[in-house]
């Protein structure tokens, strides 16, 4: 039942075999990881996986109701449901892999401190628990826009794509930086969630554009726009919602020029949270 | 012989941080007491450890054993120094760490076994032996949470005495468990030194330690103070023990000399 040492591997440093590129080619225990997130989030519970939708339709309908309805945004804004929801699966993804990616070396504490895992694994890990969450808003998201008269084209699908990378890579990026800051100072976890509710109302996800550039001085309007989330929300609304695609004025300007330099910005995001992450985790032990 | 684990003039620092707060900070700044201390875990310790060999590392609490075990297992990096390994780690470092309460102990022994180093086909090829020799039986299904804690300890210890490293380091588990059980762990750490695996133990019961290792080293205060044959460097730490309680005792505290528990 043994292997026998034959092969004579080198003497080197232990726990130097870290990193991202570590922690993807660990892919069963990376699965593994995000099966015990997702089982340990809904213990005990009746619904389970099921509140990852019940959360997502209570937000909707606060925002539809309110919003909507009496503040009078849907006659404003056509297919405002549509419009709402394509900005918020997508804020959703965002604030939730912020959210659990900097709790994730904390909360693993016990194990960060035993077993020499790359630690990359655990933010990576609640980056992916995120995911698997947005599917089924997506999901709703696509049958909504359907019903709505948006039909897939090419066009669509890559302005999904390109707004759904910027979220991932920006979101891992700060999540990675986020997370190894948070083991030395706790109190990120009170500031990410805090910043979570200015997020929500920073994109054009609840009301348009527009009424930034009407009621704000030009210097807030260009920072706005300059949000990498902006840009992000602006292209899923690009992509699934059907008045998109019509007038000049329903989408922030030079959309793809400032998406490119979105994504390009979170890419560098990414590299400095990677970096980070890989000069702080070597002293995660000792702090936890 | 080859070296497996080469210790090289090692030292390591731990700051003890008091304050956490701005209030507890500013409280203690106020009363002039000291906001951290830093002090040294290990001093410039240095070991070779070959292939095959199984080592006792004893001393009190806080004499570095642990800090050491962790800085070979890579969980922790020296300041000072270096440590080198040959092949694949992996430990018994407070069994337990790994084990999810919310999962059932069929999907821990895939998680653990997986976190302890294990691939896919190696877990699934030894499922079953892991599952024999915890005895965990019909409540594989279970989830771990309503385990005894004799289960618990049992499921941990079969998983990562399953593990098969180079190097295998066990921290103060075969403390637990009823006798039957350790008999049989420690049988089983037996079949793995006779597999040629280097060993380091560490544990309190020095009669176990005694008639498991070849090679006993007493630590003290983060230094090596006795490294050869285990009977004698289990006296050693027999006398430590002693030397303590005695200081214990005093009513001056004159235990200076003696590291405190932790």
């Amino acid at each position: 039942m043994t292997a026998p040492l034959l092969d004579d591997p080198p003497l080197r440093p232990p726990g130097e075999d870290g990193g991202l590129r570590q922690t993807f080619r660990n892919r069963y225990l990376l699965r593994l990881l995000v099966r015990r997130e997702l089982r340990a989030r809904y213990k005990g519970s009746l619904l389970g996986l099921g509140w990852s939708y019940v959360r997502p339709a209570v937000t909707f309908s606060v925002y539809f109701s309110v919003v909507g309805v009496f503040l009078g945004m849907g006659k404003q804004i056509e297919d405002f449901p549509v419009y709402l929801f394509s900005g918020m699966v997508l804020v959703n993804l965002f604030t939730e892999t912020l959210h659990s990616t900097t709790r994730s070396v904390t909360g693993n504490a016990p194990l960060v401190n035993k077993v020499f895992l790359p630690r990359e694994l655990f933010p990576t890990a609640s980056a992916l628990v995120s995911l698997v969450h947005f599917l089924p808003g997506m999901v709703i998201l696509l049958g909504g826009a359907a019903a709505a008269g948006w039909r897939p084209s090419p066009a669509a699908l890559a302005a999904a794509a390109l707004g759904f990378s910027i979220i991932v890579v920006l979101g891992l990026g700060l999540g990675l930086a986020c997370a190894a800051v948070n083991v030395f100072f706790r109190d990120l976890e009170q500031v990410i969630d805090i910043s979570v509710i200015v997020i929500t109302w920073s994109v054009p996800m609840i009301y348009p554009w527009t009424h930034v550039r009407e009621h704000a001085p030009g210097w807030v309007l260009d920072a706005y726009l300059a949000n990498p989330l902006v840009s992000a929300v602006s292209l899923f609304q690009r992509a699934f919602w059907p008045p998109a695609t019509g007038d000049d004025f329903t989408l922030p300007p030079d959309l793809y020029a400032r998406a490119g330099l979105s994504l390009g910005v979170s890419v560098l995001v990414f590299l400095a949270g990677h970096a980070l992450f890989a000069r702080m985790q070597r002293r995660f032990a000792q702090e936890l | 012989m080859t070296p497996s684990i080469v210790i090289d003039d090692v030292t390591k620092h731990f700051t003890l941080r008091h304050a956490r707060s701005i209030k507890e900070m500013s409280v203690r700044a106020l009363r002039g007491e000291r906001l951290s201390d830093r002090f040294r875990a290990l001093d410039g310790v240095s070991l070779t450890i070959d292939r095959g060999e199984t080592v006792a590392l004893m001393g009190l609490n806080g004499s570095g054993k642990s800090t050491l075990l962790k800085l070979i297992s890579g969980v922790m990096r020296p300041d000072e120094g270096r440590v080198l390994v040959r092949g694949r780690v992996a430990g018994l470092i407070d069994v337990g760490a790994g084990l999810h309460p919310e999962l059932t102990g069929r999907e821990n022994v895939r998680l653990n076994g997986a976190i302890l180093g294990m691939t896919r086909p190696e877990i699934e090829r030894k499922f079953d032996a892991i599952v024999e020799f915890s005895g965990i039986g019909r409540f594989l299904d279970d989830q771990v949470k309503f385990y005894s804690s004799g289960m618990f300890m049992r499921l941990a210890f079969s998983i990562a005495a399953h593990t098969e490293p180079d190097v295998f380091l066990i921290d103060e588990v075969l403390a637990v468990g009823d006798p039957p059980f350790r008999e049989r762990c420690l049988e089983r750490i037996r079949e793995l030194r006779g597999q040629g695996r280097t060993m380091v133990v560490v544990a309190h019961d020095i009669q176990m330690l005694i008639g498991l290792c070849d090679r006993g080293i007493t630590m003290r205060q983060g230094r090596v103070a006795f490294d050869g044959p285990t009977a004698e460097a289990g006296a050693l730490v027999r006398a430590d023990r002693q030397a303590r309680r005695a200081a214990a005792a005093l009513p001056d505290g004159s235990s200076s000399q003696i590291p405190k528990s932790t």
